[in-house]
């Protein structure tokens, strides 16, 4: 443990969806805000700093919106930090948030992400032809398609791993009444009747579009004793980055995820993940991340994760349940995903999850990746106060 | 707070870059500010950078400047969509940890491209004040005469470009220099009423970077550091009609919560229009005769956008170790009409 303790004393977010034309970007980001504060028996004047992250200002068309943003979350006076890290941000802006109170600087500091993909178009935000640089072709799926059938081919996995994934995460959607995307008929058959977009990826197996936020309030250990309500104890942070493009890059594999699930254990005393993390919420944009991330993660050998699919084991019943509120699959407002993932975990090991709390859940890991497969950024959360 | 200092700084030219991308503007600054230190990239704990996807008009653009650090084996990073002051900002923070002694922050920008004061505008709300598409300039110059009509005259705004161009013919790095005198100034033309052409910032392009160092491995690595002592920022409401422009109360707390005490040998402030750098030093308490006001020539002499608010402390820092004082008040700003600010206390003694 790095620094002093820090714990999550309250977390909020607004029910996903494709289109929120009930409100605008400040409204969007002060529910969520209000809900984290609310779930932590606090107001805006116990907030310290606010720390604010989404992914690149194009998805809405505003530069640097946090400015704008500063009255909406009552930052007014206040410091207010904009973090930015691509997918993994969501991920990264809690650690910041994390830091500023581990390092003593702040008693309670207000960290919330967002993104408003309905006002503009995000795969084509995506998609700008940068001179000299290779282009992402179309949108994400056009970017990671490569790297999943270099997957299949080295693990020689069954080709309906994606599919399973799917199935899982939707139905565990159900659970979740923030969860975007809520299909009560969703079949094996639909799903492989979806159209192919990026070969082997199939429109079922994608992430939707969403507007959604999320918010936490990280506190002090002196802030989290003091609190009546159930708080997550922050064992450990981590974040690891490497380059887009590089001879010995293993994409499918990458080097950063691998260093930064090791950090990530260590500091939270973690030996065998297995055995000790009880579930994880982990960024899966496209159904075939699972498999390929939890080797990432050190949950399975290389080459094997997609038999922790197949065999149920990821299961919201299994012996390592992923992504129980559904996952990106079923959300992605992509600023928060990563947030909404970490906020997730939080709400395991305090308890309140809800349908979708996975019983006795006592240490949960919270992923999140961005760029092309590069940025890492990672926390482990327990009910119990580190020792 | 643990004792963190800058220990080394380094910036490029700053002028309207055609030929160079981002990447290849920083990597020159990256391996001269490392070279002082003898670090490479893995020996340093954290790296954190600032930048903005909206003035080289690509989403991720700092995922292509992380190349010039060369992040392989894997590294420890972050960034921040502001400017590299408050990447500054969070890697002193990581430092608080004790895990880790040191740390590089960079921030790039190129404002040559595109039109910069029109892109500024896409930083206001959306819904209300971007749709009239009020520029920078525009904004400024609302700011500029609420300033006059609170008792201020022309004459001061003219002594302040003086200074700056008298100061930035010492600074290599500057774009815009000379000895002009206030009466020749104030013969120009009105630009932006009640501005003038030289109350504005040059279009620059560039990068910085600085190497902070935490106790002993800061004394280990560079014989004056510059300390911090005290750093701090603080956001303004943006709606223009919201808050008193002729001031700025932001300003005035982070300068309280960082120590400032109207005490400092000099001050780099980053005040990208004239009646700017005269809002700040006020709201610091800071005394043109007690005190060095931007030796460099400040954000006047050349205003690499996302960057600009990294050099002052560079710039404070430098002149700090190279002996040229003991106490300096480092500033940055962000936003419209300086909505948010950031200020650093610095301290050298041999």
């Amino acid at each position: 443990m790095s620094g002093q303790l820090a714990a999550v004393l309250g977390t909020g977010q607004t029910k996903h969806v494709a289109k929120r034309d009930d409100v605008s970007i400040a409204g969007l980001v002060r529910e969520a805000a209000d809900r984290a504060l609310e779930d932590a028996g606090l107001t805006y004047a116990d907030i310290d700093a606010v720390v604010i992250g989404k992914a690149p200002d194009m998805f809405e068309g505003v530069m640097m919106p946090e400015l704008y943003l500063a009255e909406a979350l009552g930052a007014i006076g206040k410091p207010l930090i904009r973090v930015h890290t691509a997918g993994s941000v969501g991920g990264s802006t809690a650690i910041v948030a994390t830091h500023l109170v581990q390092a003593g600087v702040h008693e309670r500091v207000l960290t919330v992400a967002f993104e408003k993909q309905s006002e503009s178009n995000a795969m084509w935000a995506l998609s700008i032809k940068i001179p000299f640089s290779q282009p992402l072709v179309a949108g994400a799926g056009g970017y990671f398609a490569p790297i999943i059938r270099g997957y299949i081919r080295k693990a020689d996995a069954p080709l309906d791993t994606g599919f399973q994934v799917v199935l899982k995460d939707r139905l565990n959607a159900l659970k979740n009444p923030y969860a975007h995307l809520h299909q009560p008929d969703i079949s094996m058959e639909q799903i492989i009747e979806s159209p192919l977009l990026w070969d082997p990826i199939r429109y079922a197996e994608t992430c939707p579009s969403s507007d959604g936020a999320a918010a936490m309030v990280i506190g002090s250990e002196r802030a989290a004793d003091a609190s009546s309500r159930p708080v997550a104890w922050i064992h450990g942070t981590a974040v690891r980055s490497e380059p887009t493009m590089g001879a010995g890059r293993d994409r499918v594999n990458p080097h950063a995820g691998r260093d930064c699930a090791k950090a990530v254990y260590a500091e939270a005393g973690i030996t065998d993940p297995f055995r000790e993390i009880d579930c994880a919420e982990i960024y899966v944009p496209f159904s075939w991340f699972e498999p390929m991330w939890l080797e990432n993660l050190g949950f399975a050998e290389e080459g094997t994760g997609w038999k922790m699919v197949h065999d149920g084991t990821t299961a919201l019943d299994g012996d390592l349940p992923i992504n129980m509120s559904g996952g990106v699959l079923s959300s992605n407002p992509i600023g928060a995903s990563g947030m909404i993932r970490f906020l997730e975990v939080a709400n395991q090991v305090r308890g309140t999850a809800g349908e979708h709390q996975v019983d006795g859940a006592r240490k949960a890991l919270g992923h999140a990746y961005g760029g092309g497969s590069q940025f890492f950024a990672m926390w482990v959360v327990g009910k119990d106060k580190p020792k | 707070m643990r004792d963190v200092a800058v220990v080394s700084f380094a910036q490029s030219a700053t002028r309207r870059d055609q030929t160079r991308n981002e990447v290849e503007i920083l990597l020159p600054v990256l391996r001269e500010a490392m070279a002082p230190t003898g670090l490479t990239t893995h020996d340093i704990g954290f790296t954190c950078s600032g930048s903005s996807d909206y003035l080289a008009g690509q989403a991720f653009a700092f995922v292509s400047a992380l190349d010039a650090v060369g992040p392989w084996p894997p590294i420890q990073e972050s960034h921040v969509e502001m400017d590299g002051a408050w990447a500054l900002y969070e890697a002193w923070v990581r430092l608080q940890h004790g895990d880790i002694d040191t740390a590089l922050v960079y921030a790039f920008g190129k404002s040559s491209p595109g039109d910069v004061a029109r892109v500024l505008s896409l930083q206001l709300d959306p819904y209300v004040t971007g749709p009239l598409w009020p520029d920078a300039i525009s904004l400024a110059a609302l700011q500029a005469r609420a300033f006059l009509e609170a008792g201020h005259d022309e004459k001061d705004l003219a002594r302040v470009v003086a200074r700056s161009r008298r100061n930035a013919v010492g600074n290599p790095h500057a774009q815009l220099s000379g000895d002009i005198d206030e009466a020749t100034l104030l013969d120009e033309p009105l630009y932006a009423d009640p501005l003038r052409m030289h109350d504005c910032p040059p279009i620059s392009d560039g990068a910085a970077v600085v190497v902070l160092a935490a106790g002993d491995k800061a004394r280990e690595l560079c014989e004056r550091p510059a300390w911090i002592r005290g750093i701090d920022h603080r956001i303004d409401v943006q709606a223009l009609g919201s808050r008193d422009l002729s001031q700025s109360a932001s300003t005035r707390l982070a300068g309280e919560k960082a120590g400032v005490g109207g005490r400092a040998d000099l001050a780099e402030l980053h005040a990208p229009f004239s009646h700017q750098e005269l809002i700040v030093a006020e709201a610091l308490g800071l005394d043109e005769t007690a005190t060095s006001i931007n030796p460099s020539g400040g954000a006047l002499a050349s205003n690499p956008v996302m960057v600009a608010g990294l050099v002052r402390i560079g710039e404070a820092a430098r002149r700090l170790s190279a002996g040229e004082g003991e106490r300096a008040v480092a500033h940055a700003t962000s936003g419209p009409a300086l909505q948010q600010n950031l200020v650093c206390v610095l301290e050298a003694t041999s």
